[in-house]
Parts: structure tokens; C-alpha cells; sequence
């Protein structure tokens, strides 16, 4: 019998669809309590509105590969970071279309202010340029900001450093 | 004919069937599985009263953020207002779903159906004399550059505040606060951009931009004083006492302001929120029927 941590590695996200909640470091722990499979997952962002369906698409893949009791609980510490993309996430990632995101910032102290333009760089997914400017820091998703690419003009959808 | 006799059923069935209250998210509980035991020597009534206070700020200004959709100058701009309105949205629901959980329901428990989760119940039920925001996310968004300005301040006194309850002597509350310093500090600088932006822009955008602030400035004056509530829990190591983060976010925006070419007005002297104890300007009721009336004309409605 497959083991229930390998069936929850293979539960996709579903808004980044070619990521897994593994690939995207969402899925904190996965362990059996008794007869019971317990699943640990962290939300990217607070209003992340994808954590219902993560959630309800881990419990049935569990049910469907035999785990009739299955309990997915919410941690929230420490909170989410970019930083925990596998490597194999942003390979895929990139093969998708989307930017993969460069280190998290960490600071200590206040928290400085960025005024001017960001000095992230992201390499243009579709011609590998790394001549790219920001449009947005904004983009479909909470996780995302919009960018375009000064050589082969495509805009592309970056992941943003948390 | 098709098995699913719509669309909505189809979605509804590769989910389990579960009738999804909360706007058909499928969340049921943002605080599912975390420990929810309150620390030893707090006051349950006090931590929930506290979740309420900033939970409360978030919800009532990321309805007036999302009030810019298909509104805004441009289409990045609607998305990056809507972005930043959801992620405070989030904080919101983790936040009163905190309160719910210390057992702080108001008179809103009375008004829900049973089958409504506590956070829906405190966000879509209560009354306005039970909300407890400060004035300064109530009021009018103004134009674009007014609300810009007021993002601005209201994310960079939320951000120091929470910068420093991630050492929150409540687990959970330190946990929401960390979540939520990334995400403001996105907000703060995209907002403080767009005020250089305006300020040190045309003479309209500075005219209009020097306008916003004249209009926020005064409502500066409720941020930085503690409620008794606040003041106990400051003693418990639960909550920040806002008179600490006065400084660093007076330096911010003036820092922001000068740089934008805009006066910074004389500030306000400090009082005590009248948000915080429930009373509000006539700008809340008309925010709440938007935000609270489907909810409210269909309890429990699932789809």
C-alpha cells in the first residue's frame, strides 16, 4: 500500500496546478496518529483562498487511496516563506511560465521602507532575457507580481520574494 | 441530462458535496488544528476583545480598498488595491476567528444561525455600535491619492505594531502578526510609492495628494492610544501598547511626505479611539449594509 505521505506529496495547488503543496512548501507534515492520518499545511499568504480546496483535495486523496480517517490541521507558525520552493518546484515553475522567486528578504529591526523602483530581477520565462522590468507588484494571485520582458516583450507572472 | 444539474452542483460535488458557507471559499475554520488554549493568566475576555480590535481595522478597510474594483486609474492598480485588500481580509478572519475562539461573540451570536462559524458571525451580524476599528478605516476613501495616503498610514502603523507582536506572549496572536508583517510591508511600499509618486508629480497629483493628507492627518490621532483593555494585556506580554510604535511611524511618514515634496501637518494630539469603544461616524452603517447584506438576506445560504 502506498504510504499516506506519498499520496499527499502528490496533491497539486490549485491555482500554480504544476507545482504540488510539496513542490511549494505548503505541506508542512504528514504522520499517522492511530488509525488516523494526520496532515499538516501552512497558508501562503493570510487570505490565501486556496486553503479550502487544498484542504478538501488532500482528504480525498487520502480517501480514494484507502484512508478513511484523515484529519488536515492549520499551522501558521513559522510562517510561510518563498524560501521553501524545492528546487524541483522552481524548475517547474519556470517551465510553466512563471518566474521563480530569488531569496526571501530577512531583516532585523525596523523594517525598511523601498521606495524606489524594486531591484529584483526575474529571467523572462519564455526567451531566458534577463533584461525584464516590473509592472506591478501585484498580479493574479496574492504570491504573484506582473512582469515583462524588454527583449521579446511577452509580460510573465513572477513569484514574489516572502 | 447531465448528472449535475448545473455548473455550481458539478463544483460542489468534486468537492465533496459540502455545502460551502463563507462565499463558497470552503473554509470552515482558518484556525482548523492550531491550539487555541489561551495563555495562562490572560483574561480570554480581554485577547478576544483585542482579535476584535485588529481584526476589526483589517475587515473595514479592505472593504473600502476593494470598493476601488473596476474603479481603479488603471487595471494593475485594481489588482494590486484587491490584492492588498485580501490579504487584510485574511488577518481579518484569523483574527476573529481568535475572538470566537476566547469565547467573545457580542450580541451578533443572538442575530447568526447556529450553522454560521463564529468569524462570519462577528464580520456579517454584528451591529456598527459593535465594531471597533479605528476611524481611520472607515472613513470615505476620498480619491485615488487620498486613498493611497491613507494605505499609507494605515499600513505603516499596522506594520509596526505587528512587527512587534510576533513576540506575543498568545502563540496565536504572535503567529497572525508574523504572517501579516510581510504582507504590510508590500502594502507600505506600495503605497508610500504611489504618494511620492503623486506628490513629486504633476501640480493636480500634488495638489490632490496634499489634499489626502490634510484629510487623514486628524484621524492620526486615535492610533496611539491605549485601551484599558490594551493596557492590561501590554502588562501580560499579549498585546503592544500603540504609544511604542508612535515614533518610528511618525518618522515613516514624514519621511515618506518630505521626499514627496508634501507639508506634513502639524500632528494631532493623541486621544483615545472613539473606534475602539464602538462609536462611529455616519461613513460606517452604509460600509456594513454593503458588506453584511447578502449574508444577511440568505443566513446560511450554501452554494
Amino acid at each position: 500500500m502506498t504510504s499516506a505521505l506519498e499520496i499527499a506529496q502528490t496533491v497539486t495547488d490549485p491555482e500554480l496546478p504544476m507545482l504540488t503543496l510539496a513542490d511549494l512548501g505548503v505541506l508542512r507534515d504528514v504522520r499517522t496518529e492511530g488509525d488516523q492520518v494526520v496532515v499538516e499545511i501552512t497558508p501562503t499568504y493570510s487570505g490565501c483562498p486556496a486553503m479550502g480546496v487544498m484542504r478538501a483535495d488532500l482528504v480525498h486523496a487520502l480517501h480514494r487511496a484507502g484512508f478513511a480517517d484523515v484529519d488536515v490541521r492549520t499551522v501558521l507558525s513559522p510562517p510561510w516563506s518563498t524560501d521553501w520552493i524545492s528546487d524541483e518546484g522552481r524548475r517547474k515553475l519556470a517551465a510553466g511560465g512563471i518566474a521563480p522567486p530569488g531569496a526571501a528578504p530577512r531583516h532585523t529591526g525596523p523594517i525598511p521602507l523601498s521606495l524606489g523602483p524594486t531591484r529584483r530581477t526575474a529571467t523572462c520565462p519564455v526567451c531566458g532575457s534577463a533584461d525584464t522590468e516590473e509592472l506591478s507588484e501585484f498580479s493574479g494571485t496574492a504570491c504573484k507580481a506582473l512582469r515583462r520582458c524588454r527583449s521579446c516583450r511577452e509580460p510573465f507572472e513572477h513569484v514574489k520574494e516572502i | 441530462m447531465a448528472h449535475e444539474e448545473t455548473v455550481y452542483d458539478a463544483l460542489d460535488h468534486a468537492h465533496g458535496g459540502e455545502g460551502q458557507w463563507a462565499f463558497g471559499t470552503g473554509f470552515d475554520d482558518p484556525l482548523a488544528g492550531v491550539d487555541t488554549t489561551v495563555p495562562e493568566g490572560v483574561d480570554p475576555a480581554d485577547l478576544g476583545a483585542y482579535c476584535l480590535m485588529l481584526g476589526d481595522d483589517a475587515l473595514v478597510l479592505c472593504q473600502r480598498l476593494t470598493e476601488w474594483a473596476t474603479r481603479a486609474p488603471e487595471l494593475e492598480e485594481e489588482v494590486a488595491l484587491a490584492n492588498c485588500g485580501l490579504d487584510l481580509l485574511g488577518q481579518a478572519r484569523l483574527l476573529l476567528a481568535r475572538a470566537g475562539s476566547c469565547g467573545v461573540l457580542g450580541r451578533s451570536r443572538d442575530h447568526a444561525t447556529d450553522s454560521i462559524p463564529d468569524e462570519d458571525a462577528l464580520a456579517y451580524f454584528r451591529d456598527p455600535d459593535e465594531f471597533v476599528h479605528h476611524h481611520l478605516a472607515e472613513a470615505d476613501g476620498g480619491d485615488f491619492a487620498q486613498t493611497m495616503v491613507r494605505l499609507l498610514v494605515a499600513s505603516s502603523a499596522r506594520l509596526a505594531l505587528f512587527a512587534r507582536l510576533r513576540d506575543s506572549r498568545d502563540p496565536v496572536v504572535g503567529a497572525i502578526a508574523a504572517k501579516g508583517v510581510p504582507e504590510l510591508t508590500y502594502h507600505r511600499d506600495h503605497a508610500a510609492r504611489w504618494v511620492l509618486r503623486l506628490g513629486d508629480g504633476t501640480a493636480e497629483s500634488h495638489r490632490r495628494a496634499q489634499a489626502g493628507v490634510d484629510a487623514v492627518w486628524p484621524l492620526t490621532a486615535d492610533l496611539f492610544t491605549a485601551t484599558d483593555v490594551e493596557q492590561r494585556l501590554v502588562e501580560q506580554g499579549v498585546a503592544v501598547d500603540p504609544a511604542a510604535t508612535r515614533d518610528e511611524v511618525r518618522d515613516v511618514l514624514t519621511m515618506v511626505l518630505e521626499r514627496a515634496t508634501l507639508t506634513v501637518p502639524a500632528w494631532p494630539a493623541d486621544r483615545p479611539s472613539p473606534g475602539r469603544a464602538g462609536q462611529h461616524t455616519d461613513e460606517l452603517a452604509p460600509l456594513l449594509a454593503t458588506l453584511q447584506g447578502l449574508a444577511r438576506e440568505h443566513p446560511a445560504a450554501t452554494w
